[in-house]
């Protein structure tokens, strides 16, 4: 019950009683009064703008077939919603892609990481250039030059799982960040260099020595990825397959004011939301663990 | 990566899948879009493509993404900023920032064609909740309020590494000098700050820039922007005179990202220095 009790604790404490007893910031207590005061007025009227029309699209997806009636058919419609194409086949087709996504990278980067980090010191600047690219280049540029690319992958295999090939390229800063963070927090020479003296392969020096350090991490980077595969439109969109904001775009445009575009949407916002709070309070967790 | 490659001229082997995969998937479409980007119709090189971009059509999204970049940058720095200050000075476990933070990477970098119905719901012309604004479809101010809905939280992101940078002592050694709190911000807090600041600024243009999916959501039969533009050559790829046109749009793209993205990681470099 500790971990439930403790978010209200803490939200208490940080309205009432904010930084002059943990955290000296050289102030007096007329200026920390106007600076509360100053955090009050932002707190609400930036709370107030970014809730507001999360909270009209949560009421318009509650809403009857009258306006002001409530009504929960429009989030019962998320399962069965019949399209062309149906909402819950590409929600599932988004659900696999996330699933495959962070497979993929993970098995991709993280060996490559660790592999660079211990053995080819000389790459790592190569390797964060390579993986920080995709913040440069848009998506929306990347998908010109993917096109050709996904016109051969197409002779093959038309499924929109093919989809993940770019959705990795897309999480790769992300995961990067998230990894090196916590590859920074292991000292992965000391580690390995025990482990070899001991008898240990490489293979067995990075997936039972260095990776069990960075479970954190690598959940960090899990969560991002997941994240990203749902909120994903661009490439899906102009490589004209169908995940699930795809398909929410085509509601739009055929029923503007379909009550399941604001469930659905709702649905997608809170999960993305629920996704990174368990990410800062796993961090949290982790830190409190350590001396 | 057996056991097998034990010398240290052998170990570069292992980033062998890495370079593959990211050299098919992300360094050779861009390179493709270069490539494209001077070649002729029929597979010489030429200048035709870019220098085809010179119509009205292409002009006006261009400065429909300028116009846009330019206001919801800058209105979602000074907010973005104002926020973080409000968020770095609470409680740094407390619930409050974890909640702002949660929200802010969701809406900053996961939100796609969402956002655009959140406001659809909210202020929408004929549907709005709240009341209907007639202005919501006017370019760029309407999609400009909706830009800053994912703006100002990247800001906030991104600036607020900077502000827990600002130590307590040199507020105090403001003080102990006899300086107000007007002084220490002209003197001590924005010098500090102004780097990462700029630094921000800009990576809120490039986002902007490169933004599609909400803008499409929000009004998909009129190109205002690039990112729009480029959408519709490559999808009515056929019967279009120039079959180059998506690439040279894209390669114009590069170019401008690519000169704000240097300036954002140069300024990031300086800003570094006093986040420690």
């Amino acid at each position: 019950m500790a971990a439930v009790n403790q978010p209200l604790g803490d939200l208490a404490a940080d309205l009432t009683g904010p930084a002059a007893t943990r955290r000296p910031s050289g102030l007096r207590a007329s200026q920390r009064r106007r600076l509360n005061t100053f955090r009050y007025v932002a707190f609400t009227v930036f709370g107030l703008f970014f809730l507001l029309p999360l909270l009209a699209m949560v009421r318009f997806s509650l809403e009857g077939t009258t306006p002001g009636s409530w009504s929960v058919a429009a989030w019962t419609q998320i399962v069965s919603y019949p399209g062309p194409p149906p909402l819950l086949s590409s929600i599932e087709i988004t659900l696999e892609l996330a699933v495959i996504t962070s497979a993929v990278m993970l098995l991709l980067v993280l060996p490559t990481m660790i592999w660079v980090q211990l053995r080819v010191q000389w790459f790592s600047r190569i390797l964060e250039f390579i993986c920080l690219l995709p913040l440069t280049i848009p998506a929306i540029v990347l998908v010109v030059g993917l096109a050709p690319i996904y016109n051969q992958i197409e002779r093959y295999n038309v499924s929109a799982l093919m989809l993940f090939w770019a959705y990795v390229i897309l999480a790769l800063p992300y995961a990067y960040r998230a990894l090196a963070a916590g590859l920074a927090a292991v000292d992965a020479r000391t580690l390995s260099e025990a482990a070899r003296s001991l008898g240990a392969r490489w293979p067995v020096v990075i997936f039972r020595v260095i990776v069990p350090n960075m479970v954190q991490a690598i959940l960090n980077a899990l969560l991002l990825t997941v994240a990203l595969v749902l909120g994903e439109f661009t490439v899906a969109y102009l490589l004209s397959y169908v995940n699930l904001q795809t398909n929410l775009f085509e509601i739009s445009r055929s029923s503007e004011n379909a009550g399941v575009l604001f469930s659905a949407s709702a649905a997608t916002l809170a999960f993305a939301f629920i996704l990174l709070m368990i990410l800062s309070y796993a961090g949290r967790r982790l830190r409190r663990g350590r001396p | 990566m057996a056991a097998a490659i034990t010398t240290e001229t052998g170990a570069w082997v292992g980033t062998v899948p890495f370079l593959a995969y990211t050299g098919v998937f992300l360094l050779l479409p861009t390179g493709i879009v270069v490539w494209n980007a001077f070649k002729g119709n029929t597979g010489h090189w030429t200048f035709a493509n870019i220098s085809a971009l010179n119509t009205g059509l292409v002009r006006s999204a261009f400065t429909g993404s300028l116009e846009l970049c330019v206001i919801s940058s800058l209105i979602g720095a000074v907010l973005g900023a104002l926020l973080a200050y409000a968020v770095a000075s609470g409680n740094p476990d407390g619930v409050v920032r974890r909640l702002y933070l949660a929200g802010s990477g969701v809406l900053a970098q996961f939100g796609g064609v969402t956002l655009a119905f959140a406001f659809l719901a909210a202020i929408g012309p004929t549907s709005g909740f709240y009341f209907h604004a007639p202005w919501f479809y006017d370019f760029p101010w309407g999609i400009a309020v909706i830009y800053c809905y994912f703006q100002i939280p990247l800001m906030t992101l991104v600036f607020l590494p900077a502000i827990d940078g600002l130590r307590a002592q040199w507020r105090e050694a403001a003080e102990s000098l006899g300086g107000s709190t007007w002084q220490y911000w002209r003197h001590v807090g924005a010098p500090l700050l102004a780097p990462a600041f700029i630094g921000a600024t800009l990576l809120l243009f490039a986002n902007a820039l490169s933004a599609f999916a909400t803008i499409e959501a929000w009004e998909d039969q009129i190109s205002y922007v690039v990112p729009q533009s480029i959408s519709t050559s490559l999808i009515s790829e056929v019967g279009l005179a120039n079959v180059h046109e998506g690439d040279a749009l894209a390669f114009g793209m590069i170019v401008l990202v690519v000169i704000v993205m240097s300036g954002y990681f140069l300024l990031q470099r300086r800003a570094a220095r006093w986040q420690r």
